[in-house]
């Protein structure tokens, strides 16, 4: 078993099987994006939604789009929500899985620089007092405020490691502290804030939901996403050898300091992009990397794609079940998202033999 | 390629770790850093590697200054095996090697990937471990698969902190062996550091003992390794015999330790044995 041709070829097999999966699973987000179309409150047929987004989308074969009401519920609210979920799932989970590999912690998410109690601050300070970064931009106020603010906590969270060497342990812990700190002026603004309405909008936005999603916000987000995981992706080598520990990478010629800064800037511009838009989607960032690790493994040139069509699966199923179960009113995805995420991951965790981490 | 060490200090804080080390390694020589814990053996290796930053012209590689290399380049000629190894998220062991080829990669695999891979695992034997789980091995099975990978990065330079510390005998010698024909057959400069005296003695062409930072004497075992050395350096009185392969052989004699002669097994311990 240990000559060359005889490695190369068990090698390829496995990789063949990696990238067999991270297919399989895109083809199930294919199926769910057509079921989670013709699903849902004054829900067209799946044959007349269909209709609408060919006709749309190709309009030289002059296919009859029906009726208005169903183009609109199809096209304007439905597609890009379903749209907004699965860009929204596969950055947050991308970033996920690059910064749990880059730190070497099975705990860490997308979350971990502090930016959602960052975000949750900077939207809570347009809701309650219509404070902005940048004022007068009405609706935009919120989601300036939320990536702004986000941005400034990766700075901070940045500089404080920087005072003593940025090593993992140092980012982790700073990340922690400034997340407190956000999340305490968080709640001070909540605690102070003379509306309850305001509060109550503030609590809506921290739980987070795509109903908002529009084709506009789409265009916002996709590019930074789609920009931000080519590159996390392109890490994927350094992120491999990081695992090793950081003398073992520095002997291998990769300087770690400079892969967890690059990362650090990738995964909160995506994630703060997102989230801005959809408020704070928590635990798809956690388990979708750990899902991933379970099916194709720790090589992060395939696992980050695989994290990315995982977790795009999972919000939009979570997604399209907070939309159904309680109409006419809706579930936000956040609660769904761990109230069917978690019996998920811990089968998953209990039916896999070979622990992924340590 | 020709290792020399030029006037190196180094300090953590304001402590510091070395003091004025100089010395060479020749091209194919079995180096072997002896002192006690602290004296300095693994910041040395790390200073050697640019894994610690160093002033400039201290490490010079057939007398080029690393400090003006790379990293990436750096990594090409020298090759770190650590202390103990492991990984948050486990790899197979093809995998684990195959990171020694991190410096030469872009992408994809090249047929010279997989040819370096497969001969660094048939020489150390490890071939049918290539799809196990790196974590699922037993340290010695792993410490052959670190040094494969440190070998597949193609050194001339190979640094080993400890590489025997925590293996049973078979093993240590296994390992030993392998560092000595690497050094012989392939021209590669082996720097290993060791605390078992006997061992160090065995297998290294010459020794570097570390008191405190400083070096304390260095040149053949038989140079290195006198009663009076082991003393002055451990502080511990031993007889330094010829061994059977005639190498000096160092037997601590303990009723002659201080601290040793002293301590008092426990009344109920005792009465037990």
């Amino acid at each position: 078993m240990s000559t060359a041709a005889e490695l190369k070829k068990l090698y390829q097999k496995g990789k063949k099987r990696k990238i067999l999966a991270i297919l399989f699973i895109f083809l199930a987000l294919l199926v769910a994006v057509v079921v989670s179309v013709s699903l849902g409150a004054g829900s067209p047929r799946f044959n007349e939604a269909m209709q609408a987004i060919l006709a749309r989308l190709f309009p030289f074969l002059q296919i009859d789009p029906g009726p208005t009401l169903t183009q609109t519920i199809v096209l304007d609210l439905r597609l890009p929500r379903i749209v907004m979920a699965i860009i929204a799932g596969a950055g947050l989970a991308a970033s996920g899985a690059t910064m749990q590999g880059v730190l070497r912690n099975p705990l860490v998410s997308s979350y971990i620089l502090g930016i959602s109690a960052a975000a949750g601050f900077g939207a809570a300070l347009a809701i309650v007092f219509g404070i902005g970064v940048i004022e007068g931009y009405g609706k935009y106020l919120m989601i300036i405020n939320a990536f702004v603010f986000s941005m400034l906590a990766m700075v901070l969270v940045y500089g404080i490691a920087r005072l003593r060497g940025i090593t993992t342990e140092t980012v982790i812990l700073a990340g922690v502290a400034v997340g407190y700190l956000f999340s305490a002026l968080l709640s001070l603004i909540q605690y102070v804030a003379p509306e309850h309405q305001a509060v109550r909008a503030v609590v809506f936005w921290l739980m987070g939901g795509l109903n908002s999603a529009t084709w506009e916000s789409i265009l916002a987000v996709f590019p930074i996403v789609i920009v931000t995981f080519v590159f996390m992706v392109q890490q994927s080598w350094n992120i491999n050898v990081t695992s090793m520990g950081e003398e073992v990478a520095t002997s291998l010629g990769v300087h770690t300091k400079r892969v967890l800064t690059i990362t650090m800037i990738l995964e909160t511009l995506a994630t703060a992009s997102i989230i801005a838009f959809t408020g704070v989607i928590g635990f798809i960032c956690l388990i979708s990397p750990h899902i991933s690790r379970m099916l194709i493994g720790n090589d992060h040139r395939f696992l980050i794609p695989c994290s990315a069509v995982v977790g795009a699966l999972l919000l939009l199923c979570s997604d399209t079940v907070g939309r159904l179960v309680l109409q006419p009113t809706e579930l936000p995805v956040g609660i769904v998202t761990s109230l069917l995420g978690v019996p998920f991951f811990i089968y998953m965790l209990m039916s896999k033999k070979r622990r992924t981490w340590r | 390629m020709k290792l020399t060490i030029n006037k190196l200090s180094f300090n953590y804080t304001s402590f510091p770790v070395l003091r004025d080390v100089n010395f060479a390694v020749d091209v194919g020589e079995v180096l072997g850093i002896v002192g006690p814990n602290g004296s300095g053996k693994s910041t040395l290796l790390r200073c050697i590697n640019r894994i610690l930053k160093t002033k400039q012209n201290t490490v010079l590689v057939d007398g080029k200054d690393i400090s003006g290399i790379n990293l990436k380049e750096l990594s090409k000629i020298m090759g770190y095996v650590p202390q103990s190894s492991n990984s948050t998220f486990p790899f197979t062991v093809f995998d684990v090697v195959l990171m020694g080829r991190k410096p030469y990669i872009h992408w994809s695999l090249g047929e010279r990937d997989y040819a370096i891979v497969a001969d660094t695992l048939a020489f150390l034997g490890i071939g049918e471990l290539a799809m196990r789980h790196f974590n699922e091995l037993s340290g010695g099975e792993q410490q052959k698969v670190i040094v494969a990978r440190a070998l597949s990065q193609e050194p001339q330079i190979l640094l080993l902190d400890e590489p025997t510390s925590s293996l049973d005998i078979k093993h240590q010698l296994e390992i030993l062996c392998i560092l000595k024909s690497l050094a012989q057959t392939k021209n590669c400069s082996v720097i290993l550091s060791m605390h078992d005296l006997n061992l160090a003695s065995r297998f290294s062409d010459r020794l570097l003992m570390l008191k405190k930072g400083s070096i304390f004497a260095v040149g053949t075992p038989e140079s290195v390794l006198t009663e009076e050395n082991i003393e002055s350096v451990y502080g511990v009185k031993a007889r330094v015999t010829d061994s059977v392969i005639g190498k000096p052989q160092v037997t601590p004699l303990i009723s002659e330790f201080n601290g040793i002669r002293d301590l008092k097994l426990p009344a109920e311990i005792a009465a037990k044995s």
